[in-house]
């Protein structure tokens, strides 16, 4: 009974019918003013982005700063930054709840939303890389005229297709099964006829069949023990456009765990960013408690000095290596003319996460929000060293360059922000934001010796 | 030819899952439980066989990964062997993320399609039951009334017994 009473994560005595009621109030009351500002301010920032897209697909990729040396900058960084974000959402849908972390339940929805629309936004950095986006799917294998030429099954970029669309879509699968008994939680309490027929046209006739559970909760858990090693593979190939190629500075073992450390960690301060303003917005404060705030710290200090180990590590057997290209490459990382994103990402990412040791600064809720806006900044910046610093100064140095992103890119990324945040601020709006059913299923006191709620 | 059904709510699923333990006792046919979450112990309760859809995972994933590989290694080895510096044209050890990606793209695809075809789970389907709240907070037993030995004193008794809130009468199928 003491564990029992250790496992409350939801505060306020909360009934099942007080979770709906809660719940669906963001989105059954019209939109506030503060959602239109936020819509509208988001939607702004797109379109800028949007304009910019436009131009560099009508003019081409020389509207970039990427010159012969530096082959790949800020659109590459964007697209790691972007997947990386999206791995919290799996983390906590999938890896928690097959350890049966009951404090998911009441922010796996919008993780899972979170994941969906990052990896959208990732997804558009790599196609404008194309050049010629409209011959995207020349990347797929399918029999064609040349030949069939093949596409090449041997490189990491081609594994990267079928990783991030596999990761898209079975991602947005698992959302939307979740989502099925709350959807048709909203059919039952609709007012008008028009959002009966739309909430009972998506939610699929659902009524809460214990004979239909028994096997959509298998469904679940399978659906979960697939995402997890699909999660782990999608950072790690990512990792490999890098790892497979020769350059110093990418050309490393550890580069799968350190990416996929990194995604977690910069997936985890997101999910915090994110919740902490949802939860006060939309008055979720007992659902999403100062306790969840305090596990998630606890989960990126964690990962942070993972992340900072690999730091380590890598410096070391750059060292260790005696390889000199090896070794130059690290020390301009930290004294050569891109020092500084170097230093910023380590005090983002190493030292700002350290505050987390303290169980009083892990309750300063505003605190923890600036922190995790720091750790996206660090983790943004690690995605940039990486990329660019080993780039720009080459074996030759006669070709060493340095590299500085136009008026285009920024715009792209802010975009990419826009995009984010507008289609964030939907999901807000029209669905239901918190788990309703699986919350339901962790207020009462667990009778039967089973963890984890579906 | 629609049978009559018999459906009892309850407020606590502690109540649903002793009378569905004490119907059963008593010989009654549980139709079906409507149930905001999973109840667990509720399949034990209502006599559920473990749900198989573990298989459709397994034969939906098994062929995926054998299609996948064998494509790469045709693609590699038959169609367009291209020579490397001398390197093995069938290089297994890369097929292995691709092999990967696919199987897990089947197998949830297919697992998924298995739940919603086999559960009837369809856009724009109806509900098929009364809404007694099942989806917001009430847990609904549901017994078969007719061609069984249903007598509605004794199990209006023990529903009573086991604090049922409300209780209604329908023809199967008619929502």
């Amino acid at each position: 009974m003491a564990e029992a009473l250790q496992e409350v994560w939801i505060r306020g005595g909360k009934t099942a019918a007080r979770v709906t009621a809660d719940v669906c109030a963001p989105i059954e009351r019209g939109p506030t003013a503060l959602w239109y500002g936020a819509f509208a301010a988001s939607v702004s920032v797109f379109l800028v982005g949007a304009c910019a897209m436009a131009y560099t697909l009508s003019t081409g990729i020389g509207t970039w700063g990427l010159n012969r040396t530096v082959g790949w900058a800020f659109d590459i960084t964007n697209f790691v930054f972007w997947i990386g974000i999206g791995h919290a959402g799996t983390l906590i849908s999938a890896i928690l709840f097959l350890f049966r972390q009951k404090w998911r339940t009441s922010v796996n929805r919008a993780a899972e939303a979170m994941t969906l629309f990052a990896v959208m936004c990732a997804g558009i950095f790599p196609l404008l890389h194309m050049g010629r986006p409209w011959f995207a799917y020349w990347v797929l294998p399918y029999p064609n005229t040349r030949g069939s030429l093949w596409v090449s099954f041997a490189s990491p970029l081609l594994w990267d297709v079928f990783a991030i669309s596999t990761y898209f879509v079975i991602s947005a699968v698992f959302w939307y099964i979740g989502l099925i008994p709350d959807l048709a939680t909203i059919r039952d309490r609709a007012k008008s006829e028009t959002r009966r027929r739309i909430f009972g046209f998506f939610s699929l006739g659902w009524t809460g069949s214990a004979r239909v559970w028994s096997h959509y909760e298998k469904a679940y858990l399978l659906l979960a023990g697939l995402a997890t090693p699909l999660v782990v593979s999608v950072h790690t190939i990512v990792s490999f456009d890098f790892a497979t190629s020769v350059i110093p500075g990418w050309h490393a073992t550890i580069f799968p765990p350190y990416f996929v450390a990194g995604a977690i960690f910069s997936g985890m301060s997101m999910v915090l960013t994110l919740m902490i303003v949802a939860r006060s917005v939309m008055g979720l404060e007992d659902y999403i408690t100062d306790r969840h705030v305090d596990v998630m710290c606890r989960i990126i200090l964690a990962v942070s000095c993972m992340v900072g180990l690999a730091y380590a590590s890598e410096f070391f057997i750059a060292w260790y290596s005696g390889n000199p290209y090896e070794r130059f490459v690290f020390v301009n990382r930290q004294m050569g003319p891109m020092a500084w994103a170097y230093w910023t990402m380590v005090s983002c990412n190493v030292i700002t996460p350290q505050i987390f040791w303290f169980k009083s600064m892990r309750a300063k809720i505003g605190l923890v929000f600036a922190a995790s806006l720091v750790i996206n900044v660090g983790m943004w910046f690690e995605r940039f060293v990486i990329i660019v610093t080993s780039l720009h100064r080459d074996f030759l140095p006669s070709s060493w360059v340095s590299y500085a992103p136009t008026s285009i890119e920024v715009a792209t990324f802010a975009g990419s922000f826009g995009l984010f945040f507008t289609l964030f601020l939907l999901f807000c709006r029209f669905l239901p934001a918190i788990a309703m059913a699986e919350v339901k299923g962790i207020l009462q006191p667990d009778l039967h010796g089973h963890g984890g709620a579906s | 030819m629609s049978r009559t059904l018999f459906a009892a709510s309850f407020a606590r699923e502690a109540d649903i899952l002793a009378a569905a333990a004490e119907v059963r006792r008593r010989g009654y046919t549980i139709s079906d439980a409507y149930v905001p979450y999973p109840v667990h112990g509720l399949d034990e309760a209502m006599g559920l066989a473990p749900s198989r859809m573990g298989w459709a995972c397994f034969l939906f994933g098994a062929p995926a990964l054998v299609a996948a590989l064998s494509f790469q290694g045709w693609v590699a080895a038959v169609d367009w062997p291209i020579n490397i510096g001398g390197k093995p044209f069938f290089f297994w050890q890369a097929f292995i993320p691709v092999g990967f990606e696919f199987t897990v793209l089947c197998a949830g695809l297919g697992t998924v399609a298995t739940l919603l075809l086999t559960q009837g789970l369809l856009p724009g389907r109806r509900r098929a039951v009364p809404d007694m709240g099942a989806t917001d907070d009430r847990f609904v037993l549901v017994l078969v009334k007719s061609g069984t030995a249903f007598d509605a004193g004794e199990a209006m008794a023990v529903l009573r017994d086991c604090r049922v809130v409300e209780t209604r009468e329908f023809l199967e199928g008619a929502a």
